[in-house]
């Protein structure tokens, strides 16, 4: 007996009774949908934040200095220093201080406004880019001298350029906690334009900030290396750096982009592992319903295993026969799983796209080919290991019981 | 020359319990191609064990059974298998035709089990299908068919085979008389055409339609011969009372 006539006797014995096969197959479709539903929510997660990353820089060293204002203090100098003894593998430095401070124009405040102090060196002139990501669009960035004369001007973010100016901010003032800063850039637009986004900011002078912001208890130094590949270099000459200042490991934290990239990938891979897991749980109960109804298939099949054994079959052809039926139930849910995966994916995607309000350039649900190769791939073969048990008492019926069986 | 089925001293001995039944107690027989045989006991004689060590579905307990001039009697499953495939042709009295399936894939059953190409299946199983008369309901399921039709179905898969031995297991016994007298008129036209045929009934009046007759009873032949001798259809009373609890009851109530 060949495959593909086994196949097209399962096929027809699956269509012979439609509820049946469906209810066997549920369980099998709910287990492979949601492996791939949350395969791919971890492939859009990972995506997502890759994307964002990529966007601050991915040769990103940050500092985190945490005891500040001590005589063992190290000051943003020694940090320049640091970029102009190792040019190899540090590119730039530049402080990188929150300001908590109302930014008003006008009459109008804006709450969700966030403001930075930023060295000159956050923008790249080559590039045409700031640190995070977003370019110049009019006007200039910071100057050395800026920061050096603690000048009061900003950069500001193209949402505020429309909201407070109009569209047209070069020249003109806007306060930061009472105090006046002249505009002199604006950014490009880098989110969705919205409060409270990534256009929703601006960047003064880091001298000014240190001056407008009392609450800092941290001081922040985003060092660019010079490449991806020599980030750990510059973390551990960063490092080396603020041991010889504050002799001990826990006044700072340093960070590379790369570093906290792999942590948050190795974490969602771990994260999405346990809930594959969950999911495969739901594909063995899924795989004892076909064992269930595969017993009850060979009972009510009995007379029928008798006659084609007493036309010749071998125990071998039974046991394929009810196999491959087993596996065809099983092989047909895990498409019906697939493809409900794709559309809940696809449907988990559009939901979390209207809650973020982040559109189509936000998190996106992509379903692996992984995902679904090993999905229909489990799925088949537990429908082959679980029909085994009654395609083997199948095949070990005995012809003369089996013809008088009713 | 070579006999088509020899049984040499065949026993098959079952335990039921506590008791020991003999349902074949020493049987030697022989049936020579061409033939056309009925055997015939009344339930419980061994007719129906006889049949499946024929049928190669049951092995003896003792003795041995040679078909085609092989030694079959201690086959494994799957050797028996392939010597019904290859060497017989089945006729049940419920037809047991496989219903999902359709008249013509019915037929092809064996055919398929034999490996034989699907082009080659299905000229085989028309052809056989022609033999019956029924070519025409090929594509029908064997509900849509009458009782003879199925039956005559169950034959055009016997015969598709190409078997040495066509095995009747009481086929007519779910039919009407008209029916059934057709469908053994059947097998004597098949077995005119030179096809070996055995035919287990417990009917007399179906057994003389066979050439020989062999008559059996407590698992024993207490008749071999020529279907036409008066003495073939003679299903001997006395004798079949069985010695066990009852007649010694009634033994003894009448002694009493």
């Amino acid at each position: 007996m060949n495959l593909s006539q086994s196949f097209k006797l399962a096929v027809k014995s699956l269509l012979t009774s439609k509820m049946r096969s469906l209810l066997t197959m549920l369980g099998i479709i709910i287990g492979v949908a949601a492996v791939i539903i949350i395969t791919s929510l971890g492939n859009g997660m990972q995506n997502y934040m890759n994307d964002q990353f990529e966007e601050m820089g991915s040769n990103l060293v940050q500092a985190q200095v945490y005891l500040t204002g001590s005589s063992l203090d190290v000051k943003a100098d020694d940090m320049y220093a640091l970029v102009e003894k190792y040019p190899q593998y540090l590119s730039g430095v530049t402080p990188y201080n929150t300001v908590q401070g109302v930014v008003r124009q006008g009459s109008d405040e804006f709450k969700r406004s966030s403001v930075y102090g930023v060295g000159e060196t956050f923008y790249n002139v080559d590039k045409n880019t700031i640190m995070t990501g977003s370019s110049l669009g009019k006007g200039r960035f910071l100057s050395y001298v800026d920061v050096e004369r603690e000048m009061a001007v900003c950069v500001i973010g193209s949402y505020l350029e429309q909201k407070a100016f109009g569209g047209d901010a070069l020249g003109k003032t806007l306060t930061i906690s009472g105090a006046p800063f002249t505009v002199v850039g604006v950014l490009e637009k880098s989110g969705d334009n919205s409060e409270g986004s990534s256009d929703d900011c601006i960047y003064i002078p880091y001298t000014q900030a240190n001056r407008l912001g009392g609450s800092q208890w941290y001081i922040l130094y985003m060092f660019t290396s010079t490449d991806r590949s020599t980030a750990a270099t510059a973390k551990g000459i960063v490092e080396n750096r603020l041991f010889k200042a504050y002799h001990d490991t826990d006044y700072y934290v340093v960070l590379t982009s790369a570093e906290m990239m792999d942590a948050m990938d190795s974490m969602v891979n771990l994260l999405m592992a346990i809930l594959t897991l969950i999911a495969a749980i739901s594909l063995l109960v899924g795989g004892i319903g076909i064992m269930n109804i595969m017993l009850v298939s060979v009972t009510e099949r009995t007379r029928e295993i008798g006659i084609r054994k007493s036309l010749g079959a071998k125990g071998r052809d039974i046991r394929s026969q009810f196999i491959i039926e087993a596996g065809t139930t099983s092989a047909i849910g895990g498409t019906m799983g697939i493809i409900l995966g794709i559309i809940m994916a696809n449907v988990i995607t559009s939901v979390i796209a209207l809650v973020l309000g982040t559109g189509n350039d936000g998190f996106v649900a992509v379903p692996t080919f992984q995902g679904i190769a090993v999905a229909f791939g489990v799925s088949v073969a537990i429908g082959v290991a679980f029909g085994y048990l009654p395609a083997n008492k199948a095949a070990k019926l005995n012809p003369i019981d089996a013809l008088r069986y009713d | 020359m070579e006999h088509l089925i020899e049984f040499k001293d065949i026993y098959k001995i079952y335990q039921m319990g506590e008791e020991t039944v003999h349902a074949l107690d020493g049987v030697s027989l022989a049936i020579d191609p061409g033939e056309f045989v009925a055997i015939v006991g009344q339930s419980g004689s061994g007719k129906s064990t006889a049949m499946n060590i024929i049928g190669c579905l049951d092995v003896p307990t003792s003795g041995t059974y040679h078909l085609g001039g092989v030694d079959v009697s201690t086959m494994e499953d799957d050797q028996q298998a392939e010597i019904r495939n290859k060497m017989l042709g089945f006729i049940f009295q419920q037809y047991n035709l496989i219903p999902k399936l359709n008249v013509q894939e019915n037929v092809e059953l064996p055919l398929l089990y034999a490996g034989v190409s699907a082009e080659e299946r299905h000229e085989r199983a028309i052809r056989s299908l022609e033999r019956v008369g029924l070519a025409d309901k090929r594509k029908n399921l064997p509900s849509q068919l009458s009782g003879g039709q199925q039956q005559r179905v169950s034959i055009a898969r016997a015969l598709a085979g190409n078997p040495s031995v066509i095995l009747a297991d009481e086929p007519t016994g779910a039919l009407d008389s008209r029916t059934g007298r057709e469908v053994l008129a059947f097998l004597q036209k098949l077995n005119a055409e030179g096809d070996t045929v055995v035919l287990i009934t417990h009917d007399n009046s179906i057994a003389v339609k066979a050439k020989r007759i062999i008559r059996l009873q407590d698992g024993r032949i207490i008749y071999d011969g020529d279907s036409q001798d008066p003495q073939a259809v003679v299903q001997p009373q006395e004798e079949a009372v069985p010695d066990d609890g009852f007649a010694q009851l009634l033994g003894e109530e009448a002694k009493a």
